[in-house]
Parts: structure tokens; C-alpha cells; sequence
């Protein structure tokens, strides 16, 4: 049973790992990485790692993707050729680079001997990979982990505010604004009447 | 299962998301298969964490998600500066870093 489990949720998440690089529209390359992302959590509950299989589902399917998904509607996922201007030696060239890496790291894994690699590993306890397990663990001790990656997910929470955020002071010509956005003729369809939410969240045009 | 599974599981998923960052160039793509690199590191990991019954590895993937949450948003607040100020979402034409 486990078997059957583990090669469909291996074939899944091999076949999002392809979708997402070669899919043209970056919407869908996004919602390939879901199932992607999907089926990596199937295996790390075969792994029997509990917590980080919903932590997957909740933080990487669930908050991470959204956001993905916002900044390609923001943005607008326009498709890009596969071939690159740069010619199809360089593009050849990765790909043979991808391949070999893959053999690289297959080499390795085969060559190494260690014994346990074959084995289906030590013996199973209540209580491993559970919550509880790993809330213990990261108030004793990790705690100095856990509190580095709190202050790093601030700082990324601020840089990220102030990267995306509308320069203040002159505004520049060239800058978009969300009202721009909302004025393209395929969002709002029609003349855009003055004195609509819109106009009065944008700033004044002149 | 014996570990050998995942871990060419892993290392396939990796070289797929090498070769993605290689060959495309979208910058949102490009996030997309970095994302793909780290899951395949989180899945060798939790699978280690397996095999020594000793539950580091998977706080290991954990920390290692909270890194990858981070580099995604300071990455899309990038993208959508870029987007700001009109300039192509293209790898190939941004690269003289100049803003």
C-alpha cells in the first residue's frame, strides 16, 4: 500500500516539477507548483513527517501561492516564448547541464555505502514528527532558530513593504499606479465616468 | 519504501528546477523553480529525519520553508517595482542593473 502511495505521489510531483518549467502562461506554471507542492505533502506523511506536511499545505499551497497568483494577475501573465533570444545553443546547453546533475546526484546517492539507505529506517515512535514534538523541540532546543526566523520574516515583511510601496515626493513619468491598471480598457469596459472609486483612490492626475 | 526512492525523488525534482532557472526568463518563473530546488532539500531532508528517527531534519524543513516564504516576498516586492517602473519582466533585458 505504501508503495502504490508512494509512486503516485512521486509521479505527481515529478509532473508539477515539469509543468511549472515549461508551461508558457506563469499562471499556470503557478497552479502546477500547487500541485506540485500537493503531492510533496503526500510524501512527507508517508515519511511520517505530520506537522511539515500541513505546515506545507497551509504555508506553501495556501499562503505563499496566493500570493504568487496576485502579483501574475498584477503584473498580467503575458506568455513569453520558450525560445530565447539568446539562441537555442544556451537553452540546449542548460538542459544538458539539468541532465547532468540529475546523473550526478544519482551516482552519488547509488555509489554512497551507507547501509541505511536501503533499509525502511529505525523503528517507529508515538509521537514522532506530531506538533507536539515539534513545538518542544523548537521552544527548547531550537529556540535560538526560532527566534532568528521570527526577526528574519519581520525584516522581509518591511523590505518587501518598502520595495513595492509608491515612491512619495515627484511622482516619476513612467510609474504605474493601481488606477492606471483599473483604467485599461479589458478591466473596465466603457468610458471611465469621473468621480468613481477609482478616481477618488488615485492621486490627481494633471 | 527504502530511502534511495526519495532521495532520487528528490534529486530528480532538484535538476528539474536547476534547468528551470537555467532556461527560463520570466522572473516570476525563475521564483517559481527556486521554490522547486528548496522543496527538493526539504524532501532529502524530512527523508534523513526518517531513516535516523531523530526529528532535526524536519526542523531543519521548517526553517527552511520560513527562508523560502521570506525570499518570495522580498522577490515579488522586486517584480512589482520592476513592474512600477515599467521596465520588462525579462531576465535578458535587465541585465545591465541599472535602475
Amino acid at each position: 500500500m505504501a508503495e502504490v502511495l508512494f509512486f503516485i505521489a512521486a509521479i505527481g510531483a515529478v509532473a508539477g516539477a515539469v509543468g511549472t518549467v515549461s508551461l508558457r502562461n506563469p499562471f499556470y506554471a503557478v497552479l502546477a507548483l500547487v500541485c506540485h507542492l500537493l503531492a510533496l505533502a503526500a510524501l512527507f506523511l508517508l515519511l511520517r513527517a505530520e506537522f511539515v506536511a500541513a505546515a506545507q499545505v497551509v504555508v506553501y499551497a495556501g499562503a505563499v501561492m496566493v500570493l504568487y497568483v496576485f502579483v501574475v494577475a498584477y503584473v498580467g501573465g503575458s506568455d513569453e516564448p520558450l525560445t530565447a533570444s539568446t539562441g537555442a545553443s544556451l537553452r540546449f546547453a542548460s538542459i544538458l547541464f539539468a541532465l547532468a546533475l540529475f546523473v550526478e546526484l544519482t551516482i552519488a546517492l547509488i555509489g554512497t555505502s551507507l547501509a541505511a539507505l536501503d533499509s525502511d529506517g529505525a523503528p517507529y515512535e508515538a509521537g514522532f514528527g506530531t506538533p507536539a514534538e515539534v513545538g518542544e523541540l523548537f521552544l527548547t532546543r531550537f529556540l535560538v532558530a526560532f527566534e532568528i526566523a521570527s526577526l528574519l520574516l519581520l525584516i522581509a515583511a518591511v523590505g518587501a513593504v518598502i520595495l513595492a510601496r509608491r515612491r512619495s515626493g515627484l511622482p516619476e513619468a513612467g510609474e504605474i499606479s493601481v488606477a492606471d491598471v483599473m483604467r485599461r480598457p479589458e478591466v473596465t469596459p466603457g468610458e471611465s465616468v469621473p468621480g468613481t472609486m477609482i478616481e477618488a483612490a488615485s492621486p490627481p492626475r494633471r | 519504501m527504502p530511502l534511495t526512492w526519495y532521495l532520487v525523488v528528490s534529486a530528480l525534482i532538484f535538476a528539474i528546477g536547476a534547468g528551470g532557472v537555467l532556461v527560463r526568463r520570466n522572473p516570476l518563473v525563475i521564483l517559481l523553480c527556486i521554490e522547486l530546488m528548496l522543496n527538493a532539500a526539504n524532501l532529502a531532508l524530512v527523508g534523513f529525519s526518517r531513516v535516523h528517527g531523530n526529528m532535526d531534519g524536519q526542523m531543519f524543513a521548517l526553517i527552511v520553508m520560513v527562508v523560502a516564504a521570506c525570499e518570495v516576498a522580498v522577490g515579488l516586492g522586486l517584480i512589482v517595482a520592476l513592474f512600477r517602473r515599467r521596465l520588462p519582466i525579462d531576465v535578458d533585458e535587465l541585465r545591465e542593473l541599472q535602475g
